[in-house]
């Protein structure tokens, strides 16, 4: 691992979004009108005396960290796409630059978006709805933590595919984290799902989270079962989907894509 | 002799069932500039790109400072790099900063200054601050020129650098590469199908064509060997045998 390269990748996108309002404006045009709509919703269930307790904390808090996990998997494919649209991906790959490092170099700018869009949820969260997503406590550090895994995860399996079968592949870089929504159980919990997928869900790790924040919001347990399953999840997914990357990698040298993407 | 900066042995590479180069072997000489010349769809882009390690050979084996491109990749690539008419640099940075984006891949010190240089010699004052996406075709053509040459590289290789460029600019970057060679004693291969400028530009030349290497030599050699007057016969008598087979 070579961080100047590192580096170079990062400052190649900061130049980027520093001169793209469209691109800075994404980022936080989305967040933004979620939290309008879904701030209203539960203002008004809080009106109707919700025998729903606790929907006006789980909400907000839900939609700010599936917010994290999107974000973070965008992190991941949009690097990818805009080396792509830009046909750069032979000046990047024919440097000495490793795949090791231009993975690295994507998780980091993932970081960037979550933290960034992350704060300044928060932030609105508190200032309309007077809403504290702190009162989550410090389960937020292993939830945060987590659903950024989860989002590499998807981001690398969505590169992966996107490097794989070129252009028509692009708009998984939006919809490809959908998928995982419903199973992530982020707005209802686990237990409304069918048995078989309660099944499916207990094995994707982002449920594991949204169900932990449910239980320190509703009863204010601590839901340690919860977040060693994620992490755990994480782990071997994470480890397996950078091998697949690899492997992905591998094939498209094989035959040429790498050159041609973009196309 | 010394030892080639290239060693390229029985290297083949097909694609499912289509060979697109043909157990092709060469090597480059320190300071020299070898031809790849050919028609379209010969291989010469596919060779060039398995020399990058873009793409994997099917078959075969390159070595580049002595050293196996497969297994020595990062140590190789900091010494080599490439520019073509047909690529392109991030729009939305400006010429300086996709210069410095690719010197610290590259791992230059002294950044500024190195692109300083590279924007003097290659005549770019007036571009530097502009957007990539405002460029001309030949500006554009100076832009990837400059962020190979910048690295330093010990090998170039030149994929039809001066395709779809007007005569003037062809004529400019010529002369730039000729003199640069001399001065830095830089190995470049260089590709095209552009005879002239093939006999002009090379020390030797290779001729491929459907990915096998059918004449190998000096312009003059060649041109002795197949009987005709110039290269430009030699390539119409080729192309036209092909037509028959
Ligand atoms: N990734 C690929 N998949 C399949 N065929 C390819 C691929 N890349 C190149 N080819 C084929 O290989 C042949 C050689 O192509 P190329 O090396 O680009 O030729 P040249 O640069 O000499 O014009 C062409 O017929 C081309 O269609
Ligand atoms: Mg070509």
């Amino acid at each position: 691992m070579n961080v100047g390269r590192i580096g170079a990748l990062l400052s190649r996108h900061l130049y980027l979004y520093k001169r793209s309002f469209a691109r800075l404006l994404e980022i936080f045009y989305w967040p933004f009108l979620d939290l309008i709509v879904w701030g209203f919703i539960t203002i008004y269930l809080a009106q109707q005396g919700n025998q729903l307790h606790g929907a006006v904390t789980f909400f907000l808090g839900a939609l700010i960290l599936w917010d994290v996990l999107f974000r973070a998997q965008q992190g991941i494919a949009l690097s990818f796409l805009e080396e792509m649209w830009a046909r750069n991906l032979m000046n990047l790959f024919a440097s000495p630059l490793t795949v090791g490092e231009y993975l690295m170099a994507t998780m980091t700018m993932s970081i960037f978006k979550v933290t960034a869009v992350g704060s300044l949820m928060i932030l609105f969260a508190l200032v309309f709805y007077s809403y504290d997503i702190f009162v989550i406590g410090l389960s937020l550090v292993p939830f945060i933590f987590n659903l950024l895994i989860s989002g590499w995860i998807i981001g690398v399996l969505t590169t992966s595919i996107i490097m794989r079968f070129g252009q028509q592949a692009e708009v998984l870089a939006w919809g490809m984290v959908f998928l995982f929504q419903p199973l992530s159980c982020v707005f209802y919990p686990m237990e409304v799902l069918p048995a078989f997928l309660q099944k499916i869900s207990w094995i994707i790790p982002p449920s594991h989270i949204f169900e932990g924040m449910r239980s320190v919001l509703l009863h204010g347990e601590i839901p340690t079962v919860h977040v060693i399953w994620a992490t755990g999840l994480n782990a071997v997914y994470l480890v397996g989907m950078i091998l697949w990357f690899y492997h992905t990698f591998s094939i498209c040298k094989e035959r040429g894509m790498l050159v041609r993407v973009g196309e | 002799m010394a030892q080639p900066l290239v060693e390229v042995r029985n290297l083949t590479k097909r694609f499912g069932d289509f060979v697109a180069v043909d157990n092709i072997s060469f090597d480059i000489q320190e300071g020299e500039i070898l031809g790849l010349l050919g028609p379209n769809g010969a291989g010469k882009t596919t060779t060039i790109h398995m020399l990058l390690g873009l793409i994997t050979p099917t078959a075969g084996s390159i070595r580049i400072f002595g050293l196996d491109l497969a297994e020595h990749r990062e140590t190789i690539l900091k010494q080599v790099n490439f520019s073509s008419t047909y690529i392109s640099m991030p729009y939305s940075l400006t010429v300086e900063e996709n210069l410095r984006v690719i010197a610290r891949l590259y791992g230059l010190s002294n950044i500024t200054q190195q692109i300083d240089d590279v924007v003097k010699k290659l005549d770019m004052q007036e571009i530097r601050g502009k957007l990539t996406r405002k460029l001309s075709s030949g500006q554009m053509s100076r832009l990837t020129l400059a962020k190979a040459i910048m690295t330093r590289p010990k090998v170039l290789l030149l994929d039809e650098p001066t395709a779809s460029l007007d005569p003037d600019i062809t004529q400019k970057i010529k002369a730039f590469l000729k003199e640069y060679r001399r001065s830095e004693n830089l190995s470049i291969l260089y590709t095209s199908h552009n005879m002239r400028e093939m006999e002009e530009m090379s020390d030797r030349i290779i001729f491929l064509q459907r990915g096998s290497i059918v004449a190998e030599g000096t312009a003059q050699q060649i041109v002795e060997r197949f009987g005709q007057r110039d290269l430009e016969e030699v390539f119409l008598k080729l192309a036209r045998e092909e037509r028959r087979i």
